[in-house]
């Protein structure tokens, strides 16, 4: 069971702030059912500028529901350039912790109020801070590269398993788990951190052999799981020097995507692995 | 928490008091080691000896035939790991999308070791392709490992009929049994099955002993190595107390059957029924006209199982969900993707799973509760009035 602070129950069972604001000023709607949590903000502005009222509605766990209560209570009577100042660290300080897992939780309260906000400048026809460029690393969890390397920075990560706690990338079919260790890496870098733990670099000269070994390991490790997790399965059945011959089984035989799970996830996660060189042909019996 | 309202019975029961009472001598006075030469000592393994035969008469095997293990996890490693050794020239293992982690793990962790592993899938009511499975099965196939029932559905495998099959086919057929043993009539002398595995903590005997069932003549190798227990095939100074309250679970569990059938049926459909009627989108997981008699797996749509069981937990009502979020994983139960259930429904999913020490006031509790709860979350939910309004 989930070691919840008291704040976190008190905010679940006695959520404040919740529904929808008549006539919003701003709307803020992130998450989605197949995610698994999802968070709409809503909120008025009154004369001064300051948020007046703000009220939301969460589908999610205890801690989803505690961190979009007290964030409301939190931003209540703020600016917007206080408000967006917000971070989910603030979050989970005043709920006194959450545990590691149920961080994201806290990133999802953050998000929906970053969405509120650009939505409010939006519709006055301004400028919005620019927030949401990015590209999708995460196809799962739909997050973007710009939001990972933020909570990396904002919450000084250093690990994948970490960045998965607290924005849910990776936590899916994990096939874009190199992609996020490259994004730590970098931010970490820019940052002038040095993390405990980097990912093994591609071996610079392979042997037959062991390339043979190697490709088998990345369909084990990195290929075969995310396929699995749509129900499909992938065999190995031959290389011809550069050349990889898969099979594909289960319900990516039939799959209308298998041209694109090909190349963008066996193609892609060999070349990434073993080497640049390599291409991936289909097997079709 | 005294007064608990228990309904997550397949995840463990309560130690029946006459298990207890029948273990506790094992504790103190009777702390012999069954394997020494002296009376104090030998008196234990006679002890042994009946627990055995109580194990083998709920199952319908010889007391020959019962291994006692720590857990149905170490059986059912035993079963698979111990087979292969005997089958170095086999290098394949079948089994479903749908086993307990403690099968579904060990056969992925095979795959690193150069084996190859079958998974079968389900329907969408749960249901096993029992011809897939026989089509996936050939000559390089050594083991193949199919719950009986599904811990988190209930739904019922017709294990026979796969034994069976799995037979002709020669390889060696293992069932993962811990969620029906004491729930449904057993009787192995007529099946063709194997190896079996099961759990003393699901059956009202206390955690840490467990049973593996290998039929006579079955090749398997040595899973612990050590002194000549268990015929030499799991050394180790037997769990006395553990062995002996199985014995006695089993013994009761016989008694019981009838019970699990009729009353604790009953009050699983009126649970099942009161939920239905009392809460508008909601719906059941599973093989309706299959399933153990005890369990109960609902779907309620645009909320989410976590928050569902905080707010049970707050009068006391015990159940367990197959949500993403109870688990610390991100996604889903690995059994409802299996049967196709959409993610929004998998979140939130709750099993209610029975035993007979539960009573009709508890069920009327629950129904009683239930729905102030899911109208509670709904409102709370950003999901609601977009989708329900229909």
């Amino acid at each position: 069971m989930w070691d919840y602070t008291d704040n976190v129950m008190d905010h679940f069972y006695n959520p404040r702030n919740v529904g929808r604001v008549d006539d919003a000023d701003g709307i803020g709607e992130v998450g989605s059912l197949a995610c698994g949590d999802a968070l709409t903000l809503t909120f008025k502005l009154d004369a001064a500028g300051k948020i007046a009222d703000v009220k939301f509605q969460t589908f999610g766990c205890a801690s989803a529901v505690a961190s979009s209560s007290v964030l409301t209570e939190m931003i209540k009577g703020m600016t917007l350039e206080q408000a967006a100042a917000v971070t989910n660290q603030d979050i989970v300080k005043r709920l006194g912790g959450l545990p590691d897992q149920k961080m994201h939780c806290s990133v999802m309260g953050q998000e929906a109020l970053e969405a509120a906000i650009e939505d409010y400048y939006r519709r006055k026809g301004g400028k919005a801070p620019d927030k949401y460029k990015g590209v999708i690393v995460c196809t799962c969890f739909g997050v973007t590269d710009e939001e990972i390397r933020k909570v990396v920075k904002e919450n000084s990560l250093t690990t994948v398993e970490q960045v998965t706690n607290f924005c849910k990338a990776g936590g899916g079919c994990g096939g874009c788990k190199g992609r996020i260790a490259e994004l730590i890496d970098e931010t970490l870098a820019r940052e002038q951190i040095t993390p405990a733990d980097r990912l093994p670099k591609r071996p610079a000269k392979l042997t037959n052999i062991q390339k043979i070994q190697l490709i088998q390991q990345t369909i084990n490790e990195h290929i075969r799981p995310a396929l699995r997790a749509d129900g499909g399965d992938i065999e190995l059945i031959d290389i011809e020097g550069d050349k990889v011959i898969v099979a594909l089984r289960g319900m990516c035989a039939q799959c209308k995507m298998a041209e694109f799970t090909m190349r963008d996830v066996v193609e892609a996660r060999l070349r990434e692995f073993v080497s640049d060189t390599l291409t991936v042909e289909e097997l079709k019996d | 928490m005294n007064n608990a309202i228990y309904m997550d019975n397949n995840a463990t029961t309560r130690v029946a008091d006459e298990v207890v009472a029948a273990m506790l001598p094992y504790l103190n006075e009777r702390y012999g080691n069954p394997s020494s030469m002296h009376t104090f000592g030998g008196d234990v393994a006679h002890d042994i000896a009946r627990a055995r035969e109580q194990v083998a008469t709920l199952l319908g095997c010889h007391p020959e035939e019962i291994i006692f293990t720590s857990c149905g996890t170490e059986s059912d490693n035993a079963a698979i790991k111990g087979t292969l050794t005997m089958f170095p020239e086999k290098r394949k293992v079948v089994t479903t999308r749908v086993e307990h982690p403690a099968v579904l793990t060990t056969c992925r962790d095979l795959e690193r070791h150069g084996y190859s592993v079958s998974e079968i899938g389900v329907d969408r009511a749960g249901r096993l392709d029992i011809d897939q499975l026989g089509f996936r099965v050939d000559d390089n196939t050594a083991i193949v490992s199919v719950m009986w029932a599904n811990n988190e559905t209930g739904t019922i495998f017709s294990v026979d009929e796969i034994a069976e099959l799995v037979k002709a086919r020669g390889a060696v057929f293992h069932t993962d049994a811990v969620q029906v043993v004491g729930k449904i009539p057993l009787n192995l002398r007529d099946s063709n099955i194997d190896l079996l595995s099961l759990s003393g903590h699901k059956l009202h005997a206390p955690k840490g002993v467990g049973v593996l069932y290998v039929r006579k003549g079955t090749r398997i190798g040595t899973f612990m190595h050590g002194g000549h227990q268990e015929s030499g095939r799991r050394g180790g100074t037997e769990n006395v107390p553990g062995i002996i309250a199985l014995g006695k679970a089993c013994e009761l569990a016989m008694r019981h059957l009838d019970e699990e059938n009729t009353r604790v049926k009953a009050l699983r459909d009126r649970l099942e029924q009161g939920i239905l009627s009392t809460c508008p989108d909601c719906f059941v997981n599973g093989d309706v006209d299959n399933r153990l008699p005890n369990t109960a797996n609902i779907s309620f749509e645009y909320i989410e199982g976590e928050s569902i069981l905080m707010m049970l937990n707050k009068f006391g009502v015990c159940a367990s969900s197959g949500s993403a979020c109870t688990s610390g994983s991100l996604e889903p139960s690995h059994v409802l993707r299996a049967m196709g259930v959409p993610f929004t429904a998998a979140h939130g999913s709750i099993r209610f799973s029975l035993s007979r020490f539960n009573t009709e006031a508890e069920v009327d509790f629950v129904i009683e509760k239930i729905g102030p709860i899911i109208n509670r979350l709904r409102e709370l939910s950003p999901f609601v009035p977009k989708a329900a309004a229909r």
